[in-house]
């Protein structure tokens, strides 16, 4: 393997590693607000896995929803509900254990199926670029494409509504 | 021509039915109705007899059920045997029915007595016409229960209601030999029909053990319907009924169906010399007995009780030796001159009020009628010629004569002249002499003088179709070959003797020598106890076997009462504590499942509650949970 | 450079447990949210994954990503209004606070 070759399997791997663990502080510290920064190098970071894969459009779209729109929207709503300086609360409830006992038994289930799955992978790996995603949009899959835009519109008139205040 | 004779009976019955039911509208019309039926079956049976003397018989009979294939039948069998007891039954019969008018007349239970007298005659005829043993059984019995009521027909004297149980009873002692004899005979004969029993089947059976011990039995039955001994107990005391009752049942008819049923199965005993022998022996007994027991009594109607037995007695001791047209003639004559000297007893107990003949006297000047039937009768039944009683009672000697026990013969004589004595002696007693009774007497009405006169005319003429005269007519009606027949002149000479004899010393004892009889008791006085007491025969029965089963039934009721009633009280109080557990199980253990139902419901739901937490997360997890669940399932198949 | 796909796929399950983790464990109803956007940017990767391994088109794969990723956009507009309404109506975001839901 050459040497970009090499030093990119390493970033990827670094970049795999690196994303768990800022998913895992994310879901772990008190701070709401530190838990909404953490998710956006989250977001970020799972772009950056998409240009690793080279769906590279892919990785535009989510920087611009995830970390843009969605991160934003978050921020919002944090802004709006905290008790802002009170970060002794805990932020976790009593399931902790048991959770963590369940989960570690679910991976314990699905990390060796999939270990053990054959796989049929292709040989090479298969690219795509925003053309044809374009063109598969409005070609083969233009009905759920309208549907999500319709399920969208809704989302957001329902969202309104619900947080609408009553006067 | 007579159709149909099964009316004969059913005349009397339809009388019994009616009055039984209706007799509270006719009162004192309901003795017509008797009257009417019982003329009704005289004349038809008349007419039947008429047939039978022209050489026809009567046979009709349906199958009532099989046993083993061998049909029992129940069915009308008219013979001459049977003609001549229906012309008993029936003539005789229907004149005691008249009589009754005018004896029972101021009775409280006038209608009564007429509906029982009915039901008599149609069990008595249903038991002349029977074809069958079983059949005749039947009517046996309804004979009994019939008189049983008649003899307690006045029941609230304590002595008559005795009197009849004592007759039932001892009649069902014999009833009972009869019926095993019936049994016996038919297991070994495989028949019952009287019509069967003829000299070649018992040949067929001769020396057969069974056969013996069946004919003894049923001569049982005979011994108690016909008062022989040692079952002759409850004749006298049947005299407590009223004296018409006395003349047709324990006289002319229903004792002599012992009679008729030895005679019937002539056959039988005949070709059985041993049972033959016991027959005669009883009879002898009998009628030497009750003629001894005859000779001391003092009321009236007992001194002609035992006078019956005792001419049973003979009648039975006839068909012992072999003399069955004998012991059959006999049986007629007795009925006529017997119920003549009952009814004429009647008559002078209707007219002085009194039984005991030491209060009578005198009668013949205040009762002439009565007095002149009375005198017949007895001349009849002493046995003086040309009378009646004389041609039967000589065919009876001379079969006894002839045959192989002279001492029979001899026991006989001696009864015969006993019998002239003891009746002369209540004839003197009551008609002759200075008037000893306290009231007036006077004669009966004539309806009950009317059938004496008739009787009487009966005892004179009626043994003429048996006399030589007649060339011994119904000797040959009944039998198609009876007995040599033929006059011994040696046991003529003897009973004429012995009855004059008899005659002579009733004569010289009351008429001539008042005093005379109460020396002879004096001098004999073991003797004249000994008659007077019967010799003490009751007496002995009453300690023996009485005693014996009145113990017995003393224990039965016993052990009723303990066993029995301590039964059913344990039932009840076991009844009581199981109630009370099933109380206490109702009470505890299923109310205690319906409160656990509800208690368990109450606790499972407090668990089941707690998941419903209303909290998300507690929701999430328990998604998680199932997401486990659902995994590890489709990964492990 | 071929990442082998069970790498991969590994990785993202990992990811979306701990997802799961935050959705079961945090108390703020904001957290839970910020969870869930994290189990679905773990599927997003394996179906980018999917699509360029296997015999899938990769069309499939992205074009599917981009409706999960609008989806996502949709609910956390709708859940987080909820919660501000909640937040209006019960003065708290806490979720173990809440139980109008218990009998």
């Amino acid at each position: 393997m050459s040497f970009f070759g090499s030093l990119a399997t390493v970033s990827f791997y670094a970049v795999l590693v690196g994303v768990l663990a800022v998913a895992i502080l994310t879901v772990t510290t008190r701070n709401l607000f530190h838990a909404a920064i953490f998710l956006a190098f989250t977001l970020l970071g799972v772009a950056l896995i998409y240009f690793f894969l080279h769906a590279e459009f892919l990785a535009g779209v989510q920087i611009l929803l995830y970390v843009g729109a969605i991160m934003t929207l978050v921020i919002f709503a944090i802004m709006l509900t905290a008790k802002i300086g009170d970060p002794s609360m805990p932020q976790s409830n009593h399931q902790r254990l048991p959770a963590f006992v369940g989960l570690a038994i679910l991976s314990f289930i699905l990390i060796p199926a999939i270990l053990k799955m054959p796989w049929k992978t292709e040989d090479a790996f298969q690219t795509t670029n925003a053309v044809q995603i374009g063109k598969a949009l409005m070609g083969e899959f233009v009905f759920p494409f309208e549907v999500i835009s319709l399920v969208l519109l809704v989302a957001l008139i329902g969202a309104i509504v619900v947080s609408r205040s009553d006067q | 021509m007579v159709t149909h004779p099964i009316l004969i009976p059913l005349f009397p019955l339809a009388s019994f039915i009616v009055i039984t039911f209706f007799g509270k509208w006719f009162k004192e019309k309901s003795a017509w109705i008797a009257i009417l039926a019982s003329a009704a079956s005289c004349f038809i049976s008349l007419k039947a007899i008429a047939q039978v003397i022209h050489g026809t018989t009567f046979y009709q009979s349906f199958v009532w059920l099989t046993i083993n294939q061998i049909p029992l039948e129940f069915g009308i069998s008219i013979d001459p045997l049977a003609a001549m007891m229906l012309f008993v039954v029936t003539f005789v019969g229907t004149l005691i029915v008249i009589y009754s008018t005018g004896y029972m007349h101021d009775d409280l239970r006038y209608p009564r007595f007429f509906a029982y007298l009915s039901l008599f005659l149609f069990s008595m005829l249903g038991l002349v016409l029977s074809s069958t043993l079983v059949q005749m059984y039947l009517f046996w019995e309804l004979v009994g229960l019939c008189s049983y009521f008649l003899i307690g027909f006045w029941f609230e004297k304590k002595s008559a209601a005795e009197a009849g149980r004592k007759a039932f009873i001892t009649n069902r002692i014999g009833d009972i030999g009869f019926f095993l004899g019936i049994a016996t005979f038919f297991y070994a004969t495989r028949t019952v029909r009287f019509a069967d029993i003829q000299p070649e089947l018992i040949h067929a059976h001769a020396g057969s053990l069974v056969l013996s011990i069946s004919a003894l039995l049923l001569f049982c039955g005979a011994v108690g319907k016909s008062a022989q001994f040692p079952l002759h107990v409850w004749l006298p005391d049947a005299m407590e009924g009223p004296t018409p009752v006395s003349a047709l049942i324990h006289a002319a008819t229903m004792v002599a169906a012992g009679i008729y049923l030895v005679a019937r199965l002539f056959p039988l005993f005949h070709a059985l010399p041993h049972v033959s022998e016991v027959v005669a022996v009883i009879g002898t007994i009998t009628a030497f007995g009750a003629a001894f027991f005859a000779l001391t009594q003092l009321d009236i109607k007992k001194v002609l009780a035992y006078s019956t037995i005792s001419q049973l007695g003979y009648m039975m001791a006839a068909l012992g030796v072999g003399g069955m047209t004998a012991g059959a003639f006999h049986l007629m004559t007795h009925a006529f001159f017997k119920a003549l000297l009952f009814l004429g007893a009647g008559s002078v107990i209707h007219g002085t009020g009194v039984q005991d003949m030491r209060e009578m006297g005198g009668l013949r000047k205040s009762m002439p009628i009565t007095f002149w039937t009375f005198a017949v009768a007895t001349v009849a039944i002493a046995g003086i010629p040309p009378l009646s009683g004389f041609w039967s009672k000589d065919e009876i000697l001379t079969s006894a004569f002839e045959s192989d026990h002279l001492i029979i013969f001899w026991i006989l004589i001696m009864t015969a002249a006993m019998t002239s004595f003891y009746m002369f002696r209540l004839f003197f007693l009551t008609f002759f002499g200075k008037t000893r009774s306290h009231s007036h007497p006077h004669e009966s009405p004539l309806v009950m003088t009317i059938p004496l006169s008739i009787l009487a005319i009966g005892s004179a003429v009626i043994g003429l179709p048996g006399s030589p005269w007649m060339h011994h007519w119904f000797q040959n009606f009944l039998s198609t070959h009876p007995e040599e027949l033929h006059m011994n002149s040696f046991v003529m000479t003897i009973s004429i003797a012995t009855s004059v004899f008899g005659l002579a010393a009733a004569f010289m004892f009351y008429i001539i020598n008042p005093a005379i009889p109460e020396r002879f008791a004096k001098k004999n006085w073991f003797l004249y106890a000994a008659s007077q007491n019967k010799l003490w025969i009751d007496e002995i029965y009453q300690a023996t076997f009485i005693r014996w089963f009145k113990q017995i039934a003393n224990i039965a009721f016993k052990f009723d009462a303990e066993v029995v009633d301590r039964t059913v009280n344990e039932v009840g109080l076991k009844t009581v504590l199981v109630s009370r557990i099933k109380n206490w199980v109702d009470q505890y253990i299923v109310d205690g499942l319906v409160n656990l139902t509800g208690w368990l419901t109450r606790k499972i739901s407090a668990v089941l509650r707690l998941f419903q937490t209303g909290y998300i997360h507690n929701y999430l997890f328990v998604l998680l949970l199932g997401i486990l669940i659902i995994v590890y399932s489709i990964l492990n198949t | 450079m071929s990442i082998p796909l069970t790498h991969l796929l590994v990785f993202t399950t990992l990811l979306f447990l701990v997802g799961l983790y935050g959705v079961l464990t945090r108390r703020n109803a904001v957290g839970i949210l910020i969870s869930i956007e994290i189990m679905l940017n773990a599927v997003n990767i394996n179906f980018v994954a999917f699509g360029s391994t296997l015999k899938t088109s990769p069309d499939l794969g992205q074009v599917f990503v981009i409706f999960i990723i609008v989806l996502a956009a949709a609910t956390a507009a709708v859940g987080l209004a909820i919660v501000l309404a909640i937040y209006r109506n019960q003065k708290t975001i806490y979720m173990d606070e809440i139980d109008l839901l218990k009998w």
